[in-house]
């Protein structure tokens, strides 16, 4: 599996979008600082719906009607971040392919964009979505598991610098 | 004036925590991680707020409604995020003092907060005739706009100075 990733990576790398984007120096910081951006929107969209969930946050407005406001716009950023990771791996293959990190990253994503999916798609169909009661709890321990999910993601991500192959 | 700055940054950078910071193969990173998540909160919630402010978005929301519900959250991770800035900073201060991005970054971060206290002197002022308009006035569109440029800009000098620090 391992030789199969590197050998990948080897012929990714001698692309010539990968050349370019090796060779022109402000291309990888630039695709990094969009990645970052597109992260802040993403991330800061899950947990101020997630402080909502807690009660925390514009509590005059249904947990719904924020939801409406503030996970939509996740998806096509998602895009964005799909882009630019897949332009940053094209450029450095090894430092991701080749790297547990990454594919720890990429499992955190998988159950986060799976648990704000479900939020999502559960809340439109319900206007009391988690508010009465007995919900409550329920939709607090969805919440703070978002949360932490979506942390570990930005986690990893910072930490693939620091664990790839020499 | 000068040397007693240098003395001051010496006390940090020679001080048992910083050590820590450099000589320890997780630490760097981990304060690292912990700064991304603070910074991606600060931005992800004054862009909330500067599109509200330009009329793109939460438009059925009062303005003063948002602010209040948003800053705690946005002062909360800045405090984070400064902190844990802080505790890479000291781990190597002289190579940071001497490289034009972090230097940068520092200018653009306080260019953002006079934006805001600006904002609160002028265009805040009669804030309550305006709050609930979908498109506020025009002062209040050009603090918006600035403040997603100048948050732009302190991520983009943020990153751009790991690729041209020299740390051995």
């Amino acid at each position: 599996m391992e030789a199969l990733l590197i050998g990948l990576s080897k012929w990714l790398a001698a692309t010539s979008l990968s050349h370019t984007i090796q060779t022109v120096t402000w291309i990888i910081p630039t695709l990094q600082t969009i990645h970052i951006l597109c992260v802040a929107i993403v991330f800061s969209s899950a947990v101020l719906v997630d402080l909502r969930i807690f009660r925390l946050f514009e509590r005059d407005e249904q947990l719904r009607d924020v939801m409406r406001r503030f996970l939509p716009p996740i998806w096509p950023v998602l895009v964005m971040l799909l882009i630019t990771g897949s332009l940053l791996i094209i450029g450095e293959p090894r430092r991701s392919l080749v790297n547990t990190t990454f594919y720890l990253k990429m499992a955190l994503l998988l159950v986060a964009i799976l648990l704000t999916a479900t939020l999502q798609r559960t809340a439109l169909g319900s206007p009391g979505f988690l508010e009465d009661r007995s919900r409550r709890l329920t939709g607090q321990a969805l919440a703070t598991l978002s949360v932490l999910v979506w942390c570990g993601v930005l986690f990893a991500g910072r930490w693939i610098a620091y664990t790839q192959a020499g | 004036m000068m040397s007693q700055f240098s003395d001051l940054v010496a006390f940090f950078e020679d001080s048992g925590v910083a050590e820590a910071i450099r000589e320890s193969d997780t630490l760097f990173p981990s304060v690292e991680s912990v700064h991304v998540v603070a910074i991606c909160l600060v931005v992800g919630t004054i862009l909330t707020l500067d599109l509200r402010l330009l009329g793109f978005a939460s438009v059925g929301r009062p303005v003063s409604r948002l602010s209040s519900a948003i800053l705690p959250v946005t002062w909360g991770a800045f405090a984070i995020a400064a902190t844990s800035g802080f505790l890479l900073f000291i781990s190597n201060a002289t190579k940071y003092l001497g490289n034009g991005y972090f230097l940068a970054k520092l200018v653009l971060i306080c260019a953002a907060w006079l934006n805001m206290v600006i904002f609160h002197a002028i265009s805040a002022k009669d804030m309550p005739q305006w709050d609930k308009q979908a498109r506020p006035p025009m002062s209040a569109r050009i603090a918006g706009l600035l403040s997603i440029l100048l948050w732009i800009a302190v991520v983009a000098c943020g990153r751009w100075i790991g690729f041209t620090i020299q740390v051995l």
